[in-house]
């Protein structure tokens, strides 16, 4: 009972990474190929997770896998508040999230959330040699 | 030349030329987990559980408030607490004293709850009696807001004692609340900086909306406040039984 519900996962960007492995690799499967050169990932400034920690925790968990030695890139998206009342768009820093024209809080988050798998670039075997 | 990937004029470490496949996934990195919280959901959903994730940093009062709304609920709603903790088994004990059903999850190193693991610890948990679950979940400010457990609201604890500016520090935490509680309101006098209406200041900066209750667990102040919004919840999440 007690190992169901013991964890040994550190910092969540290692976590993260695990979860961004998993969906690589079986994407890798579906396409039957052998080897993935590069993995872009969306990451905003309000999704919490740090793109350094995840350019430093992938290639440990990568190590051994079709994923070993794929560049990691990374889009870092501005933090973007559309206005509720005055219909601006602003871009804005992540701790005020208000409105750069009128000043109020009642805005909607367009970017800056964002935590995506955005694509996978594969190669064969054949392609590499 | 222009980058094959994302149309840059390239330089530097990023410039690439693809050379294989490229296949777009445009799916949250974290799909494994949402997929594991909707299931949960669905599972809190068909019991007509309420479930509420709690979070604050260690020691902002997480388990001294659950303890006074499992007293405040006797004889109305039976509550049940899945409490993460890095380790011991010292507040699902402290909860079990106050008369609730207990499941501690001991994440050893790890800095957050996830779906999984909550998942797990369900199995431990008979919910056929539960009114409301409480998720008491790892006392940080960082982490635990990345990760859906399934859920219906998110309630973010800040104490007096650690200071009104903790949303502009933690944004990312402090905007998934739904609820925000200032916690150890007894001791306001003795803190001396803590003003309640720069904290709510700041919560809105981030867009938030959420309601914010000035409670002391100790007192019993902001305890009607706290109750009257967790049953106005529960007629929200949850369907009607005959529905």
């Amino acid at each position: 009972m007690k190992s169901a519900l013991h964890s040994t996962k550190p910092v969540h960007e290692l976590s993260i990474c695990q979860a961004v492995l998993r969906q690589v690799l079986a994407v890798a499967a579906e396409q039957s190929a052998r080897r993935i050169s590069m993995i872009t990932l969306h990451i905003g400034p309000l999704a919490g997770v740090e793109p350094d920690l995840v350019r430093l925790a992938f290639p440990l968990l990568a190590a051994g896998t079709t994923c070993e030695g794929a560049t990691i890139w990374i889009e870092t998206l501005p933090v973007q508040v559309r206005c509720r009342i005055c219909a601006t768009t602003s871009e804005v820093p992540l701790n005020r999230l208000l409105c750069a024209d009128c000043g109020t809080w009642q805005v909607d988050i367009v970017s800056g959330d964002q935590l995506l798998l955005a694509r996978v670039e594969l190669l064969d075997e054949t392609a590499e040699s | 030349m222009m980058c094959d990937i994302c149309g840059c004029a390239g330089g530097t470490d990023h410039f690439h030329v693809a050379a294989g496949k490229q296949v777009e996934v445009m799916r949250s990195m974290l799909h494994n987990n949402d997929h594991q919280a909707a299931h949960n959901r669905q599972h809190f959903d068909a019991a007509r559980v309420l479930t509420v994730n709690l979070m604050s940093s260690p020691g902002a009062g997480k388990t001294s408030l659950l303890e006074a709304t499992i007293l405040a609920l006797k004889g109305r709603l039976t509550v049940a607490v899945i409490e993460g903790d890095l380790k011991t088994e010292n507040d699902a004990n402290r909860i079990r004293a106050a008369g609730a059903q207990a499941v501690q999850i001991t994440t050893g190193s790890a800095c957050h709850l996830d779906a999984t693991m909550v998942h797990a610890a369900l199995h431990h948990l008979d919910l056929r009696p539960v009114d409301i679950l409480f998720i008491e979940n790892v006392g940080n400010l960082v982490c635990p807001a990345c990760f859906d457990l399934g859920q219906h609201r998110n309630v973010v604890l800040l104490s007096v004692t650690e200071g009104d500016d903790k949303p502009e520090k933690y944004p990312v935490m402090f905007r998934a609340a739904e609820l925000m509680i200032v916690t150890k309101l007894d001791l306001m006098a003795a803190v001396g900086d803590f003003d309640p209406t720069k904290a709510k200041r700041h919560l809105r900066n981030l867009a938030n909306a959420a309601p914010v209750i000035d409670l002391s667990a100790r007192s019993g102040i902001g305890m009607d406040s706290w109750i009257d919004w967790l049953m106005q919840q529960r007629a929200l999440c949850l369907e009607p039984a005959n529905a």
